[in-house]
């Protein structure tokens, strides 16, 4: 089976709990986690309702293979209506509290309503109950964690948090868990703190078992694991640098944002890549990186650890930074550093320290310092509007008082939390927005990278790299190279991509594993723990079937082919280096094909035989 | 003519003490290949994977041709920053480095 079959359910209204059974005719078609959430979420919710309102729900939950002994078997999601797209948002984390929650018993956790008054979810195996949060309101993912660590007197308590920046409303606020590891976009936390639930603290001791043909799993998870330690990349390059390898590779290629995709090279991105985490800093001879960390079951390790040296302005009278934490990843480096144009690593791991602290998406909240920077460097932002401060690209000072406000949902903080997409409305100027659906873009200038283009404007959940990477096959060469400036081929690229995410985001199992496997290495573990005939071929076709619920909330949702859309500037304004230099996104070539190819009508509406092909209809 | 080489992650290594910030200025002559220049700071050439002209990638089977122009930049990776582990990622299952 490997899933528990048991389902915690919480009215924060009535603050009563219940369980159930899971639905198998659904875990069936959907499997598990993003796909069997969603479908959770679309029977249950009107797509039309308010995303901060109480009948907005938001749950939490593991996959099939979650907590099991398969590599990486440690991801859970949670899945809602986005406040910050109106469009559905599942977001993936990784850490301990997945795998503690299906070892408590539970394949999902659905909240729904909102308490009267603060409250966090506390669960020990069958034990559920909602305590009050009075002493945690108010305090900062770190804060509560340390809070309820002291009071439950248990190190192997797991905890996943909402900051300060969620209390006060900031659009893309994430839900933070074991101190450093993210359910990062798309305001998943704007949500949970708008339940008025402020952490959910999870010990459980049962194991996970159900397992179907344990000889089987055995094998086919042995056979996994040795695939990832032999590969280039999970077995030596993401433990060794991380993410952030990618710094120099990206910009390298011409498709790094810069100054709010201004540009698309950034002169300083050497000095904050993966290598530059390694070596010694000038000021006191240590490097940035203080060692590599993996998440449970883990058996690649790309996370980061960090550690600031204390002279630096930052933290010199700041001790309780003094130590190490999670540092940055590729994603939050670029964000941070290249779209603000600032080159100085301590400050972007600073910045980074505090977006774990208090829960917001670096990635979200870079783009939209960086809008304001252009909007400032414009004279429509003023130091009127700042209070004094000289919002500049490049400027550290100027970035880390915009993230301490932001976190703390202070002053200007409140404007910047809004995202890019309404504080450049506000300030007259939406063409300035880099984003799609609303949600911020991630790393990858898709003028030099075109399937990107394609991949952005189509994400169900607004700008993402996470749903269709066609950067492997554009610039990296996996499975295949493709010339990364034509758009020939990237539809189908990209429709096969989202598919097979889909289906692996419903595993329980970290998408990074997908660099060294295939779902021939995937399906058989999935079909050596579940019940069902699990094969890469009908992976790939119950991935479509989750692209195509999840393109049905959108659509259900009020958001049309319009919205699938990328900026006026990557549309019109060419590159102006790399070897795209003189290129824009040619959207428009690759669109009306990958319509085609989904079985969807030119408004981007799956078409009745699609529906019934699926088992939607 | 002169060529800036940047080799990146574990490639480093291979510069000459006198590089800067993973990158060198080497002269070279118009008919030299790729390949060439790679030989020459010993770097095996299973390591050169992600081998850019300019930020273009050259295909293997072009790593033999003479490409250069004055003032070109040469960068290069190993397969470590996104390696192709070869025919097992032909089923062309959805890959992503970057969280």
């Amino acid at each position: 089976m490997a899933w528990t079959n048991n389902v915690l359910r919480v009215n924060l209204t009535e603050g009563s709990m219940s369980n159930e059974p899971l639905n198998m005719d659904w875990a069936r078609q959907y499997l598990g986690q993003r796909g069997l959430a969603t479908k959770y979420l679309v029977e249950e919710i009107d797509p039309s309702c308010d995303a901060l309102g109480a009948d907005n729900k938001m749950i939490m939950t593991t996959g099939p293979l979650t907590g099991t002994m398969a590599a990486t078997a440690g991801r859970y999601s949670v899945v809602t209506k986005s406040p910050l797209t109106g469009a559905v948002a599942c977001s993936n984390s990784g850490g301990f509290i997945g795998a503690e929650l299906k070892s408590a018993g539970y394949d999902m956790v659905i909240f729904e309503g909102k308490s009267p008054t603060p409250v966090y979810l506390y669960i020990e195996n069958d034990k559920a109950e909602l305590v009050p949060a009075d002493e945690i309101w108010g305090k900062s993912v770190w804060a509560a964690d340390e809070w309820l660590h002291k009071k439950y007197q248990d190190p192997l308590l797991r905890i996943a948090a909402v900051g300060r920046s969620a209390e006060k409303g900031c659009l893309y606020a994430s839900i933070v868990n074991d101190l450093h590891r993210a359910a990062g976009r798309s305001g998943v936390g704007t949500v949970m703190a708008s339940k008025n639930l402020k952490a959910v603290a999870v010990r459980g001791t049962k194991g996970v078992g159900n397992i179907k043909d344990p000889a089987a799993f055995m094998q086919a998870v042995n056979a996994g694991k040795k695939v990832l330690a032999e590969d280039a990349v999970t077995g030596e390059g993401l433990p060794t640098y991380g993410t952030n390898v990618l710094m120099n590779v990206i910009n390298e290629v011409g498709a790094m944002p810069t100054h709010n995709m201004r540009d698309v090279q950034f002169e300083g991105a050497g000095k904050i890549s993966g290598e530059a985490m390694h070596e010694p800093r000038a000021s006191d001879g240590k490097p940035n990186l203080t060692t590599n960390a993996a998440c449970f079951g883990c058996t690649i390790a790309c996370g980061r650890i960090s550690t600031i040296d204390r002279g630096h302005f930052s933290i010199e009278n700041k001790p309780q930074y003094w130590g190490a934490s999670g540092g940055l990843e590729y994603e939050a480096a670029w964000a941070l550093g290249s779209d603000t144009g600032i080159d100085d690593l301590d400050t972007l791991t600073y910045v980074n320290f505090l977006c774990n602290e208090d829960g917001i998406d670096p990635i979200s909240f870079g783009s939209t310092v960086a809008a304001a920077m252009e909007l400032y460097d414009m004279g429509v932002i003023t130091k009127e509007h700042t209070g004094g401060v000289e919002l500049t690209f490049g400027s550290s000072e100027a970035l880390s008082w915009a993230t301490e406000a932001t976190c703390k949902g202070e002053g200007f903080g409140l404007e910047l939390g809004l995202g890019s997409k309404r504080l450049c409305e506000k300030y007259g100027h939406p063409e300035l927005s880099m984003t799609v659906k609303g949600q911020e873009f991630p790393a990858y200038d898709p003028r030099a990278i075109q399937g990107m283009g394609l991949t952005y404007a189509t994400s169900n959940r607004g700008a993402c790299h996470l749903r269709s990477y066609t950067v492997s096959s554009e610039v990296m060469g996996s499975p295949v190279k493709t010339d990364p400036l034509v758009t020939e081929g990237k539809a189908e690229l990209v429709k096969s991509l989202q598919d097979a995410n889909a289906i692996v985001d419903s595993t329980g199992l970290c998408v990074f594993t997908t660099f060294a496997w295939t779902l021939e290495d995937i399906a058989p573990q999935v079909a050596a723990a579940c019940e069902g005939e699990w094969t890469p071929e009908s992976m790939l076709e119950a991935g479509e079937r989750i692209w195509n619920l999840e393109r049905e909330f959108n659509l259900a949702a009020g958001l049309t082919a319009a919205d699938d859309t990328l900026p006026p500037r990557l549309l019109k304004e060419a590159a102006k280096t790399g070897p795209a230099k003189g290129m824009v996104n040619n959207l428009h070539e690759m669109l009306p094909e990958y319509y085609e190819i989904r079985g969807w009508d030119e408004q981007g509406i799956p078409t009745t035989d699609t529906r019934q092909r699926l088992g939607l209809a | 003519m002169k060529l800036t080489l940047k080799l990146y992650a574990g490639l480093t290594d291979y510069l000459p003490p006198e590089a800067e910030d993973n990158e060198l200025v080497v002269e070279i002559s118009a008919d030299n290949t790729a390949n060439e220049v790679i030989d020459r700071y010993k770097v095996p050439r299973k390591m050169a994977y992600l081998v850019l002209l300019n930020g273009v990638y050259i295909r293997p089977e072009d790593r033999n041709r003479a490409v250069f122009n004055d003032g070109d930049t040469l960068a290069i990776w190993p397969p470590v920053a996104g390696g192709c582990a070869g025919d097992r990622r032909q089923t062309g299952v959805a890959i992503s480095p970057d969280p």
